[in-house]
């Protein structure tokens, strides 16, 4: 049987099929057993309460989603109490995903979450939802490095950054947030979209603009990893329309040491585990052993190199 | 925050190791049968297995409507359960083919196959003192208060149903309420009786002749209103099934909340999980 196991810094995960941040809750846990997949991630929290955005919330567009939920929370306090000691009956590793409006509230923020139970801590410094146009800290490599490194000197927890595909500067953002002390990369969070009805002129989403996740957004998050695989040391793990296996395998052969699954549960709730198993008959299918030999593994077509010298 | 707070969890949830048995599932049902039962309206019959059967009335599963040449539609769409039988092993939908979703649906033919997940969601609860229930339901709200007739029949509870629609044609189930032993009241809007001055007089009179007590709602916020309205002034308490955009269908995203009235204050509640029904005072 093939091994699916991989290295995201010090942590060893099972298999690399893990969920979205905003996209799993503990109501999954009706569905399917949750300890099948690799790690476990939680929809982002913020220190104080939060109400989250007006509705409509969601809407679909071809092959994808627009969201603008805006970061309801419930409070550290509550996550703590309830969030925490439900996964801790789980093997697979916890990786919470926080959020803060400034670096310095960010960094207290994860000294406070850095808790037994919790096994790295994903930085949502890409979320495009919160006020202010949809900015954030990953737009800019500068904003990036003083983010990272205030939250690496307020925790021993692994960093996880999670990149925004709405900034021009990828390669440089992912080289800001390794130089200040991230474990890893996750690319990436949703890309800022909108969506009009064309027979009322109302815009769809309550928030006006929102993320759109999906299949449509693949190649775009499928580049953004290939990009910054080719950049960094650390582990990244690709994130961003993944549906089917191929997908998956698309993501490791960019780089990818793991993947997040996230609105494709929406679609399919039992995604996660169906993806586990596929990936486990294709390892099989290819005769190999385990994931290195695809990891990083893209190549380009005999045809193009053919080309390019034509060129 | 330490170790110490796990011990006072007050999570909604049990022990993670009590739930490894799923109870929402995601399946393919055989379709059994799909007819028009009027010029807007489908019944769509599925087999069903046991394990999705084990329903509320209110309960919804939320489909995976097929693509077509016509109709692409990318999220499931939740669908309040119309008919659920373990002895004929069926679960059964009456929708109203509306939108791109439904539009899609009403495609599939009897033989085929739709992917289901389900059951989802809080249903109705009849309390021990709501005796007496009034449904009200307009449009494809009939078919969402369906199953909850059933149950009060089978409660050997007396029942009134006022069955309300933009035309005589568009009553729906109007017979499923009679075979409950519900007194059925049906209002057109062609009629000119559906508004909510002659409902409420209606009502009023229910009230005083047949002693109602509680109310039961689904399909028309105007509706809703006018019974938390009346509700107020006698003391009637009740349920409103309702509706919101949903993505996920089972919690995790929080797309579908809607505000409802708490003690302190307004609070947004998920329709998916910590509904589709809630209290009628509390929905605003």
């Amino acid at each position: 049987m093939a091994d699916l196991s991989t290295r995201i810094g010090a942590l060893t995960l099972k298999n690399p099929i893990m969920p979205a941040s905003g996209t799993f809750s503990e109501e999954l846990a009706e569905v399917f057993d949750l300890d099948c997949i690799g790690a476990h991630v939680t929809k982002t929290i913020t220190r104080e309460k939060r109400s989250g955005n007006p509705v409509p919330r969601v809407c679909e567009v071809n092959g994808a989603m627009l969201n603008s939920i805006g970061i309801p929370s419930k409070g550290a306090e509550w996550f703590v109490k309830n969030t925490i000691p439900f996964y801790a009956a789980y093997e697979a590793p916890l990786v919470i995903s926080i959020s803060a409006n400034t670096a310095d509230d960010f960094a207290r923020f994860a000294e406070e979450v850095s808790v037994p139970g919790v096994a790295a801590i994903e930085v949502n410094i890409s979320c495009p939802n919160l006020e202010d146009h949809g900015k954030a800290f990953a737009m800019r490599p500068g904003s990036t490095e003083d983010v990272i490194r205030k939250i690496r000197s307020a925790t021993y927890l692994p960093i996880w950054a999670k990149l925004s595909p709405n900034t021009g500067e990828v390669v440089d953002v992912a080289l800001a947030a390794e130089a200040a002390g991230a474990d890893a990369l996750v690319t990436a969070n949703t890309m800022l979209a909108m969506a009009i009805d064309s027979r009322s002129g109302e815009i769809k989403l309550g928030n006006v603009m929102g993320g759109l996740s999906g299949p449509a957004l693949k190649p775009i998050t499928l580049r953004m990893t290939y990009q910054c695989a080719k950049a960094v040391a650390i582990p990244v793990i690709g994130c961003g329309g993944i549906s089917s296996v191929d997908d998956v395998i698309e993501y490791l052969m960019a780089g990818a040491r793991a993947v997040q699954v996230g609105t494709a549960t929406f679609i399919s709730p039992n995604t996660m585990p169906r993806l586990v198993a596929e990936l486990e008959a294709t390892l099989a299918a290819r005769g190999l052993a385990s994931l290195d030999a695809l990891i990083g593994s893209a190549r380009l077509a005999d045809e193009t190199i053919t080309l390019a010298e034509y060129a | 925050m330490s170790a110490s707070l796990r011990a006072i969890s007050d999570s909604a949830f049990a022990p993670a190791a009590l739930l490894r048995q799923p109870s929402i599932h995601e399946l393919e049902a055989r379709i059994k049968s799909h007819e028009w039962v009027n010029g807007q309206y489908r019944l769509m019959v599925l087999a069903a297995p046991d394990c999705v059967l084990d329903c509320r009335p209110g309960q919804f599963f939320h489909l995976l409507c097929p693509q077509t040449d016509r109709f692409q539609p990318y999220f499931r769409r939740p669908m309040s359960i119309y008919g659920y039988d373990r002895e004929r092993g069926e679960l059964s939908f009456l929708y109203k083919v509306a939108g791109t979703g439904t539009g899609a649906l009403a495609e599939l033919e009897a033989g085929g196959t739709l992917n289901i997940v389900g059951p989802i969601g809080q249903g109705f609860e009849i309390r021990p003192e709501w005796q007496r229930p009034l449904l009200l339901a307009r449009g494809v709200g009939l078919a969402t208060l369906a199953p909850l007739a059933k149950e009060c029949a089978s409660l050997g509870r007396p029942l009134t149903a006022i069955c309300s629609a933009r035309f005589p044609e568009l009553l729906m189930s109007t017979d499923l309420f009679r075979d409950c032993g519900a007194e059925v009241i049906t209002v057109t809007d062609e009629e000119g009786n559906s508004g909510v001055e002659s409902l409420t007089a209606l009502i009023e009179g229910l009230i005083a002749t047949r002693g109602i007590d509680a109310f039961f709602t689904c399909g028309s916020s105007r509706l809703m209103r006018m019974l938390q309205d009346i509700g107020t002034r006698h003391g009637i308490g009740g349920q409103v099934a309702l509706e919101q955009h949903m993505a996920c269908g089972i919690g995790m995203c929080q797309a579908c909340v809607r505000p409802f009235r708490r003690a302190d204050g307004a609070v947004n509640l998920r329709v998916c999980r910590e509904g589709p029904v809630f209290d009628l005072q509390e929905a605003m």
